[in-house]
């Protein structure tokens, strides 16, 4: 017990759960607060989300909706995760997101490109926004939260006015891709198959958890992924030791971009959602991937399992009782335990103080037992 | 012209506020950047004291709604307290959290209450036509809003606080040197806890002045759009002092403010640009500016790294 305790990852998934059980717990406090009658309903609905439905079949098919949304989202929280390793907080991911949807939808709408084109077009407009917010950080010391911001803001804008060309003459949401240009669409591959015919299940799914295991390899067995994490955490040894250290930030933030646009097009390239022209705030994904990134422990294994959870808790919020309560209350648990994960170092800490202590008072034990023993045989 | 002057100086005045509290927080050491989440929090504050303050005379009212914004902001800000500064936890992280806390708890509330009143309402308004009135003087035209006074009281307060104060002058070691602080006997937590507390209270000021800015109605699953990083775009660009910071405010401010207004010049309506593009200006802006100041900043040097005694 001791030593599965001591293991580091099981340390990091203990840390989690707490985070989580925490903040379903303030979630619940807070509907207690607004209305005691149905928070327990509603409370256990957002975690049991589509099993909230009777029909096993209806089940399947709206657990294969959130694996779908939870793809982007895991692409989302790599992107944070990878620039994190390195030292550098891409909350620009929200935008970089954007960049690739604007890119994706474009590009299938307006110039009737097939789906691979589409999806490196959204790949390389992202990559280039991450590449503005690394030239910023290399060569003019701006901090990467702020441009990474501005840059939010700013691609929001430009998508609002871009995707204006491709949209619905009388909603403000952009063309249906099944009509226009279906070849855009990323092909099934036969997997919707696996889930009552759920049309949003695409190869995106299998895409995405491999390039999760390509960063993981790349992050931790390949000289590059070392060079990136010896830049992040001392920029000037990184220097001294032969790296170039400005062409090394610049290439986190183009795969980190790189990564955001591939999710955004594995959401809007399956048609299971369009874009709204009249936007007024940066779609949520990119901000939800950090609570993901942080939740799985920083690990693009454990990233994979937290984004799901993530996903399965906002989507589960569509099920609380809308009587009383609003679906936002899924943004604010996930808010709590993006939060909470600030606390994961010092939670870590105290175990290991913990089980420090006990080891401690054992060999204490010991010795006062050998102690008795050695008086015994002197008598 | 008139109302561009007036939009300019409204938002320049919840630019300098915040900015001012990101001001105070950095010199003390703590990174703020959930800035944002602390102004909906203010917003809020404001926004249900103007619901439930039914008719008082104004001076009672513009009161009330700045100090229940001010105390909101401050007491959402000690949760930015409690994790960076006793629990060491990371600064951009948590403040990342309390942006997205700050809007998700609000929308939630908001909801609530706007459907306990009434069943079928599921927004996330509040209305505030008859208080805003009471915030405004109408001068020919023109609307002066109290506001600017506070925008204008606060920078001075600041300043003299921060450079000719005691106080002032040891929060600003703290945010310097936290162990050479610490060796002459000022509590660097203590130091740490007041400059994210004043940030808080500053950061809730400016997010209910900013909901005031322009409309009587707030919808509060929005935000504050930004505005709460563009204050840091302003601090940085005012180099951590008080009066440079209230004059990048003012430049800020114009640029948000002709994005509202830019209709009513018949040259920049002639260059029939979408509106967006002044949507786009502010950040743009702040963006060309930093990359042109930041690379000799004046940051307090040890901000953003929490403060261990035990590693003096």
């Amino acid at each position: 017990m001791k030593k599965v305790l001591k293991n580091p990852g099981m340390q990091a998934f203990l840390a989690s759960l707490i985070c989580i059980i925490i903040g379903l717990l303030i979630g619940y406090l807070v509907l207690l607060i607004i209305n005691p009658e149905g928070a327990w309903e509603s409370i256990t609905n957002v975690i049991k989300n589509f099993f909230t439905w009777s029909k096993p079949k209806t089940q399947l098919k709206q657990f294969g909706n959130t694996l779908a949304k939870t793809m982007p989202l895991l692409m989302c929280s790599l992107s944070i995760l990878f620039a994190y390793k390195v030292g550098l907080f891409n909350i620009g991911a929200a935008g970089q997101y954007v960049a690739g949807a604007c890119a994706s939808l474009y590009a299938a709408l307006a110039w009737g490109w097939g789906w691979l084109p589409c999806m490196l077009f959204a790949i390389v407009c992202a990559g280039v926004l991450g590449a503005i917010v690394g030239i910023l950080k290399a060569y003019c010391n701006v901090n990467e939260v702020i441009s990474g911001i501005m840059l939010n803001w700013i691609t929001l804008y430009l998508t609002n006015t871009v995707l204006s060309k491709v949209k619905e003459a009388a909603s403000p949401y952009t063309l249906y891709l099944d009509d226009v240009n279906p070849s855009a669409l990323l092909p099934n591959a036969g997997l919707n198959n696996l889930f009552n015919n759920n049309k949003y299940i695409t190869i995106a799914v299998p895409l995405a958890l491999i390039i999760s295991i390509a960063i993981h390899i790349l992050l931790s067995r390949t000289r590059l992924g070392y060079e990136l994490k010896a830049t992040g955490s001392n920029k000037n040894a990184a220097k001294y030791a032969g790296m170039r250290e400005n062409t090394n930030i610049i290439l986190t933030l183009i795969i980190a971009g790189g990564l955001a646009g591939l999710g955004a097009s594995m959401l809007y390239q399956t048609g299971y959602m369009r874009w709204e022209c009249t936007q007024s705030s940066v779609p949520g994904m990119g901000f939800n991937g950090i609570a993901a990134a942080f939740l799985g422990g920083l690990n693009p294994i454990g990233a994979i399992f937290s984004s799901f959870f993530i996903q399965h808790i906002t989507d589960g919020g569509q099920y609380v009782n809308t009587n009383f309560y609003s679906s936002q209350i899924s943004d604010l648990i996930s808010s709590v335990i993006i939060y909470l994960c600030g606390f994961v170092l010092f939670i870590k800490l105290t175990m290991n103080k913990m089980l420090a202590r006990s080891e401690e008072r054992k060999l204490r034990q010991l010795k006062e037992a050998e102690a008795a023993a050695g008086k015994e045989v002197d008598q | 012209m008139l109302l561009l002057i007036q939009y300019t100086l409204i938002f320049s005045s919840v630019l300098t506020l915040v900015a001012l509290g990101g001001c105070i927080s950095e010199h003390s050491g703590v990174i703020n950047l959930g800035l944002e989440g602390i102004m909906v929090m203010g917003a809020l504050g404001g926004a249900l004291t103007m619901r439930y303050l039914g008719t008082t005379s104004p001076l009672v009212m513009v009161l009330l709604v700045m100090l229940a914004a001010a105390v909101c902001g401050a007491i959402y800000s000690a949760l930015l307290g409690v994790a960076c500064i006793n629990f060491k936890a990371d600064q951009t992280l948590v403040g990342t959290a309390l942006n997205l806390l700050g809007t998700a708890l609000a929308t939630v509330l908001v909801k609530a209450i706007n459907t306990a009143a009434n069943p079928d309402d599921h927004s996330s308004e509040i209305e505030y036509v008859r208080a805003r009135k009471m915030f405004i003087v109408n001068i020919n035209g023109f609307e002066f809003n109290w506001f600017m006074l506070v925008a204008v009281i606060a920078v001075i307060v600041v300043a003299v606080m921060l450079y000719k104060t005691k106080f002032g002058l040891r929060l600003m070691a703290c945010g310097e040197h936290p162990q050479a602080a610490d060796s002459v006997g000022i509590n660097v937590y203590k130091m740490r806890w007041s400059g994210v507390l004043i940030s808080g209270l500053l950061g809730g000021l400016g997010g209910v002045c900013y909901i005031l800015a322009g409309v009587s109605l707030w919808k509060f699953e929005n935000g504050v759009a930004g505005f709460g990083f563009l204050a840091l775009a302003v601090m940085i660009f005012g180099q951590w002092k008080p009066v440079r910071i209230a004059l990048a405010a003012l430049l800020f401010g114009l640029f948000r403010a002709l994005s509202n207004t830019y209709i009513g010049f018949p040259s920049l309506a002639a260059l029939n640009l979408p509106g967006t593009v002044y949507n786009m200006m502010p950040y743009i802006v702040s963006l060309i500016v930093l990359a042109f100041t930041s690379k000799n900043s004046r940051a307090p040097k040890a901000e953003g790294i929490p403060y261990d005694k035990g590693m003096r």
